[in-house]
């Protein structure tokens, strides 16, 4: 009842003009954002993140996490008028939204786009609201063992769920944490890997890798597949919301099920892209209009968008209640933690209960209002995808300079920026995931040292991670996590087959 | 369209995917060397205080080597197919230099004359050479984007940009 209490008084901080102004500069951001091609939350709220420094830690993440509301809201519009998928996550929504608005029902697709994130975002947010200070409480009790086996499991879930040659997630990831070793040690002082240029003393910061990767990387994209930005025009009137949202409750169960894939996905690393695709699949299979998907079935927006914003809101719970990011775009809120001061973790909900709750009100009343600024102002966002790209394009990459160089005022940075855009490039389009990747870079450092403090009490025995239950279990887990692509084609050629071959027999790729 | 219309719509593959996979995985595992060598020199085994500097980023290296080496196997034993696609077409690689190479020239720019001239000139030649608009548009856009950044950054944010080796905007007093 306490937390309720606490979440009252969350509203109350939130609704303060201040801090309502901020969020609604940064729903309107945040979609901009989100319509942009190469402009993503990860990158749009890196960018920004130095212009909060200023700022009280509770109205910077109100503000930022309103961007990335609105992000997830502005994805939508690209992929329906245009088809252009703004944000990765929003790839699933053109396959039935694109055809939608091509036969006269954009203010269709777009109200049942909308509806749907903001279900998915609520459901969500409830289950944060009533899950994450028990987290939080039993998290209290965790120590150095028990911290890397979590990140443990964070880590060999990429692996379990990630589509793709597990190969390649992984050196992704052994990247990222390779390049986290950079710099100084932070447990002897000792220099480790700089090659003796004093521009790497500082290693690198994950922002400029998440500014350059997602940021630079998709630019170079996008102007590969040579846009052409022509597509329908949105009206959006009250007369189509009501009567959108008059047919939509027949969708109950696609709800549903799209919003517990969107939960999964999202507190297990897997991330909002996959949970789209995994929900619009699923929909597919189980709707009886399930050969009509991809000729503009309203079912087939419902899915994916659901499932987007249901993950991408409940890859915050790990981040407030463990510090540990279930996204690359939670992973920037969490360095946001960081330097304005705060210690991700469960000590948050003790120390900064204002913080953590004002954080939570704002997810409420930030898809409460996103809803209806993306409602109203549709004609408004469509028309900025009109700019041509010979305009947007050197803006956006003038913008990443700037955001690059802010993180830490150092011109090496914008260098490095533009190094992980070429990178960024290559990778994307040999399938390597880059969510591992910015993920290892900003966990790199904890996952190490909890990993050094676990193996200095055991005195260097793995054993640790197996003394006692609880520990034991999250490193099972996470063994079965990261051995999954062997088992389950272990799996399927026992089943079928009947054949007494091991499972670890098969190839991996 | 002119010359460079033509030249954005060359089919020609430059590099094939396999050939792509395998010279990522070769770097990939040279750069996982590097990182192995380097943990070997800072030692990466077990003193009395405890694992070592190295002991942590040598078996992340080793498994870097190891992916990598899979990839490399994966791709020169790879199904035909995807993997004898083209990676990138001539026109689609003359595109992407057309954005990388500026893009590069601009970031140079920045370290010389700092962020907020080189922006001006990089958007205005961008939208003269690439979006074809006129000079005096293309100028007048540029430097209305680049002053408004101006006064975000430095009049009401106050967090002051990179003015470069040759500070040619001091007389802003910013």
């Amino acid at each position: 009842m306490q937390d309720l209490a606490y979440l009252f008084h969350g509203f109350a901080v939130v609704l303060t003009p201040f801090n309502f102004g901020l969020m609604l500069l940064g729903i309107v951001l945040g979609v901009v954002i989100g319509v942009l091609p190469g402009l993503g939350a990860a990158n749009g709220i890196a960018i920004l993140l130095p212009l909060t420094f200023t700022m009280p830690p509770t109205s910077a993440i109100i503000m930022l996490s309103c961007i990335y509301w609105g992000a997830l809201f502005g994805g939508a519009i690209a992929s329906i008028l245009f088809n252009i998928p703004g944000e990765p996550w929003s790839v699933a929504t053109t396959f039935d939204g694109y055809p939608l608005a091509q036969q006269g029902r954009a203010g269709e697709a777009l109200t049942t786009s909308f509806t749907s994130s903001f279900v998915g975002a609520f459901f969500a947010v409830l289950m944060i609201t009533f899950l994450a200070p028990i987290i939080a409480r039993f998290a209290l009790r965790f120590g150095p063992a028990e911290y890397f086996s979590v990140y443990l499991l964070t880590f060999c879930s990429f692996v379990g769920m990630g589509k793709g040659s597990p190969a390649k997630i992984l050196a992704s990831m052994m990247i990222g944490f390779a390049l986290s070793t950079v710099g100084i040690d932070i447990v002897t002082g000792q220099l480790r890997m700089t090659f003796g240029l004093t521009s790497l003393l500082k290693g690198f910061d994950f922002l400029i890798a998440v500014i350059g990767l997602f940021g630079i990387g998709e630019i170079l994209l996008s102007m590969e597949e040579g846009l052409a930005f022509s597509g329908a025009t949105a009206k959006i009137n009250p007369k189509v919301v009501w009567e959108t949202w008059k047919k939509l409750p027949r969708y109950s169960f696609t709800f549903a099920r799209s919003v517990i894939i969107g939960i999964w996905m999202g507190v297990t690393p897997g991330g909002a892209t996959p949970a789209s695709f995994m929900s619009y699949g699923a929909a597919k299979k189980f709707s009886k209009d399930g050969d009509k998907f991809g000729t503009g079935v309203v079912e087939g927006l419902v899915a994916p968008e659901t499932a987007a914003h249901a993950a991408g809101t409940s890859a915050l719970l790990p981040m407030i209640t463990l510090g540990i990011p279930g996204s690359p775009t939670a992973a920037v809120l969490l360095g946001g933690l960081l330097i304005w001061g705060l210690q991700p973790g469960p000590l948050l909900f003790q120390e900064k209960p204002d913080f953590v709750w004002g954080l939570i009100a704002s997810m409420y009343l930030g898809n409460v209002v996103g809803l209806v600024v993306v409602l109203a102002l549709v004609p408004a966002f469509a028309a900025i995808l009109r700019i041509p790209f010979a305009i947007i394009a050197p803006v956006i990459v003038v913008i990443c300079a700037i955001g690059a160089y802010t993180v830490n005022n150092s011109m090496h940075d914008i260098w490095f920026m533009l190094g992980f855009g070429v990178v960024g490039y290559v990778f994307k389009k040999l399938n390597y995931p880059m969510a591992p990747l910015v993920l290892a870079l900003v966990l790199g450092n904890a996952a190490e040292s909890s990993f050094r403090q676990a193996m200095l009490s055991s005195q260097g025995s793995l054993g640790i991670l197996f003394s006692n239950g609880l520990v034991g279990g999250i490193t099972a887990l996470a063994l079965v996590m990261l051995f999954w692509p062997l088992i389950s084609k272990g799996l399927r050629s026992v089943r079928p087959a009947r054949t007494t071959k091991l499972p670890e027999e098969q190839p991996v790729d | 369209m002119d010359e460079a219309g033509q030249r954005g719509n060359d089919g020609r593959s430059v590099v094939s995917t396999r050939t792509m996979e395998a010279v990522v995985a070769a770097l990939l595992f040279l750069f996982g060397a590097t990182f192995v060598y380097q943990s070997y020199e800072l030692g990466f085994r077990w003193a009395v205080e405890g694992p070592q500097s190295g002991f942590f980023p040598f078996y992340v290296a080793l498994i870097i080597c190891g992916s990598s080496l899979v990839v490399f196997v994966n791709a020169l034993r790879g199904k035909a197919g995807r993997s004898d696609e083209s990676f990138v077409e001539r026109g689609q690689l003359w595109k992407v230099m057309q954005i990388l190479i500026p893009a590069a020239i601009f970031v140079l720019g920045v370290q010389l004359i700092g962020i907020y001239v080189s922006s001006v000139i990089y958007i205005a030649l961008f939208m003269r050479f690439l979006g074809k608009y006129s000079w005096l548009k293309s100028v007048l856009i540029a430097a209305i984007i680049c002053i408004a950044l101006f006064f975000m950054f430095e009049v009401w944010f106050q967090v002051p940009l990179y003015k470069g080796r040759w500070d040619l905007t001091s007389w802003t007093g910013y």
